[in-house]
């Protein structure tokens, strides 16, 4: 009944499934890379500089004859991966922290708060920066930056709800049944708090990626792990005499991110029906 | 074209040239002194065709910013460029690396080879108009270089004086024989400053580096940190009627993309060493207003090389640096990573370089040999088709270093040596590297002309010493090459030195301390309207005295 109802909320957005649609192809190019493009996508496979529509390069080949095509399917696994855990694990401290000041209020709030607030007085990717060289790139080190820097707004959205639910007749009946604390959190509150989460947390992902990007771009990605933003990165100065090495994995870029936020809409609007309605 | 042009006699080439498009004109000229053989036939003509004019200015670039133009504390590249036109050495080299004078006028060394003696040029005067004479040569390099300049150091502490024997005549006693001692004068090797304003001072502390005072053709008038350093024309020059410039700018342009543009659109007229990355060479190379040369780079001659770790397994062996040397492909490294900028090294000297010698053992690709040799070692491929893990830490110095590293770790993946990449900053390499906290790196140094100034210095044993860049970090030790290198520096006999710096090459090259990758060049463009610039091997950082730019 409730999946039912989601379902059509969700495809109500003809956005969103536009978005699905083009999602669903991404995660399937990420997964079949080694299908699709066997061999390694840093292989020399072909003469530096073909064009598209190449003999042996669709998309066509880097300055070291790298085929972008493979470089983008390949691309995709560690875009969508970082993406993917980089959130959860933004998820992970964000929730918790949230969920304590929130249930807890008074002095752990405060604390709690103000150390979310330092976080979020640092420029996000300035830090992003910061963290990586420190650490020199690899998919761990990436993976830890991001979600360092993407936690805090998870942290106040999750404060808030716990915060007004808190209050709600439910908790108070919980309590009062003597229930435990990490019971009431995990089991009442956390539950009637997801949609709100869900949803930035969606939209976390395509942040993610992006951040992925913008460090290799800047070549603090991994040496080891072909990725969009590496390829344009790398790119970008010989754009003039080969536009095709930087411009197809920008397009990567592009539609993922675009796929990821109307996705991130249609969730919004299926889980919070009254905002959609009222919208129209 | 040219030849034909060479047998006109000048008068009627004037007329000639006179309804001709200008710049082809020019061009053609340029093309006709470019080809060495007519050079010498072209001469004359040439001069009498194109004459010197007075005045102009000379726009290029500075890339990146000099911390100080005190030649004597810093001699970075950008340093050197804008420098050798305020300070002075006192002698400078031409594309064979002879000696030709600068500062010094006319030199004699004695037939034991140990007693040098230089007489300089009369009425040379500081900028700050006081007159320059032996003491300051004296001060230099026997008190102020001794302290600041490593490089300097290494080669005036063989001295067992140094005495002015007059005003304009300086002496220098050698404690044994060193021929390369000769090729030890050059401006950034040892730059004459003055002795009225450092000696008895903190030269590093000294207020005067700020406003460098030399004795060059040019002046420093501006520097406006960020934007440019202007030199004018120092008109005290002690060479009548030079320099024939009004000044020489440098611009600060830390974006390479306009560092591109502003020699396209003419804003400046000579890009230089690393201004322009070399995947814009190919493009730039067809713009009709500018020229491309490689030359000019012969006393700097870098060797680029793969630097390997001895004290790491299986590093340690020489047939796995020998399988390294097979998986490479070095001429697609000059053609498709330096885009054609470069020549194939064969051995450790750069072929520029004196007594190099090509009859050595040579490493053409060959990823067979390659396994062969892991084969032998005992290091079999296991279920993933790797024989051995290494890690590569290339060079941060730019893309063209990041596209190499990402070669290797492919061409040595093909013979089964797995390759996990670094990355690291300019100052972590640096002292990773110094630290001997590395496996593999990529690097280049300068050879200064001859193997016992630039090239020794990388393989001897004595060199091992930790915390110091640029020395043999590898941990390499022979005590053949070390006699040998010992025995070449001090031996007076140039066919005795071949003899032995031919064995030393032949040494190397079998036991490969390093895997030798390119023998580099930096592309210069010359817009054409700018004359006898670049002629030595000095290049850019020369003293820019006679150039002169075309109305």
């Amino acid at each position: 009944m409730i999946k039912s109802d989601f379902w059509r909320a969700f495809v109500r957005n003809k956005g969103a499934v536009l978005g699905l649609v083009i999602l669903v192809a991404i995660v399937v190019l990420a997964v079949f890379a080694s299908v699709f493009f066997p061999g390694d996508p840093w292989e020399m496979a072909t003469a530096p500089f073909q064009p598209p529509l190449s003999e042996d390069a669709l998309l066509g080949s880097d300055m070291l004859g790298r085929d972008i095509a493979s470089g983008i399917a390949h691309g995709a696994r560690v875009s969508l991966l970082i993406g993917l855990t980089s959130t959860a694990a933004a998820l992970a401290i964000g929730v918790t922290l949230g969920a304590l000041a929130g249930f807890h209020g008074g002095k752990v709030d405060d604390a709690i708060m103000r150390f979310t607030e330092l976080f979020q007085t640092i420029p996000n990717f300035v830090l992003a920066v910061v963290l990586v060289a420190i650490f020199t790139p690899s998919l761990t080190t990436i993976v830890a930056a991001i979600a360092i820097v993407s936690w805090p707004p998870l942290a106040r959205l999750a404060r808030a709800e716990f915060l007004s639910l808190r209050t709600r007749e439910f908790v108070q009946a919980a309590i009062t049944t003597g229930q435990s604390n990490s019971t009431i959190i995990l089991r009442q509150i956390l539950p009637n708090s997801l949609s709100p989460i869900i949803v930035s947390a969606s939209l976390m992902v395509a942040t993610a990626i992006l951040l992925e990007s913008s460090l290799s771009f800047l070549g603090l990605g991994d040496p080891n792990a072909m990725s969009w933003g590496y390829m344009i990165g790398a790119a970008r100065t010989v754009i003039r005499q080969a536009w095709w090495m930087s411009v197809f994995p920008g397009l990567a870029i592009v539609l993922t991110v675009l796929a990821l936020n109307l996705v991130g809409e249609g969730l919004n609007d299926a889980l919070n029906p009254k905002l959609a309605r009222s919208r129209g | 074209m040219t030849r034909r042009l060479s047998g006109i006699p000048a008068s009627l080439q004037r007329g000639f040239t006179r309804g001709f498009h200008r710049a082809a004109a020019a061009g053609l000229l340029a093309a006709a002194l470019a080809i060495p053989g007519t050079a010498a036939l072209v001469a004359a003509p040439a001069m009498a065709q194109e004459t010197p004019v007075r005045g102009g200015v000379l726009n290029s670039i500075v890339q990146p910013e000099p911390p100080t133009l005190m030649l004597g504390l810093n001699q970075q590249g950008p340093t050197q460029t804008v420098a050798g036109k305020i300070y002075q050495g006192l002698l400078t080299y031409d594309r064979k690396l002879t000696p030709m004078p600068s500062l010094a006028e006319s030199w004699t060394v004695s037939p034991d080879g140990l007693t040098y003696t230089f007489k300089l040029y009369q009425n040379v005067k500081w900028h700050d108009g006081k007159p320059f004479s032996a003491a300051d040569v004296v001060f230099s390099t026997s008190k102020f270089l001794m302290e600041v300049h490593p490089r300097a150091r290494a080669v005036f502490s063989r001295c067992e004086s140094i005495k002015a024997l007059d005003d304009h005549t300086v002496e220098f006693k050698l404690k044994e024989p060193f021929p390369a001692f000769i090729q030890a004068f050059e401006v950034s090797s040892a730059p004459i400053v003055p002795a009225h304003i450092y000696e008895g001072s903190d030269y590093r502390a000294n207020p005067a580096n700020t406003t460098p005072i030399g004795t060059g053709p040019f002046k420093l008038k501006e520097w406006v940190k960020g934007s440019h350093i202007q030199l004018v024309r120092n008109e005290d020059y002690y060479k009548k009627d030079l320099p024939y410039l009004d000044g020489i700018t440098f611009r600060v342009i830390p974006d390479a993309a306009s560092r591109s543009l502003a020699l396209e659109s003419g804003q400046v007229q000579q890009t230089q060493y690393s201004d322009l990355e070399p995947f814009e060479v190919p493009r730039m190379k067809t713009l009709p207003n500018v020229t491309l040369t490689t030359e000019g780079y012969e006393f700097v001659a870098p060797m680029a090389w793969l630097e390997i770790n001895h004290r790491v397994k299986p590093l340690d062996d020489k047939r796995f640096r020998k399988a390294i040397a097979y998986a490479i492909d070095r001429k697609f490294i000059r053609d498709k990573i330096w885009f054609g900028l470069g020549r194939v090294p064969t051995g450790p000297v750069n072929s520029v370089v004196k007594f190099y010698d090509p009859k050595v053992t040579t490493y053409e690709p060959s990823p067979d040999k390659a396994k062969a040799l892991l084969d032998e070692m005992g290091l079999k491929p296991d279920a993933k088709g790797v024989r051995a893990t290494v890690k590569l830490m290339p060079m941060p110095y730019g893309e063209t270093w990041t596209r190499l590293g990402e070669y290797l770790k492919q061409a040595l993946g093909k013979v089964g040596v797995a390759v996990v990449l670094e990355s690291t900053d300019a100052a972590g390499w640096a002292q990773r590297v110094a630290n001997w906290d590395y496996e593999i790196t990529t690097n280049f140094l300068y050879q200064y002309g001859d193997p016992a100034l630039g090239v020794a210095r990388t393989y001897i044993s004595s060199n091992i010493r930790k915390g110091v860049l640029f020395t043999n970090t590898m941990g390499y030790s022979n005590p053949k090459v070390d006699e040998l290198f010992d025995q070449a520096s001090r031996e007076n006999d140039p066919a005795k030195r071949q003899e032995q710096y031919s064995e030393v090459q032949r040494i190397l090259s079998d036991d490969l301390p390093v895997v030798w990758l390119l023998e580099m060049e930096f592309p210069t463009f010359l817009d054409k309207r700018v004359k006898n610039a670049n002629t030595t091997a000095i290049g850019v950082n020369d003293t820019y005295e006679s150039v002169w730019l075309a109305k």
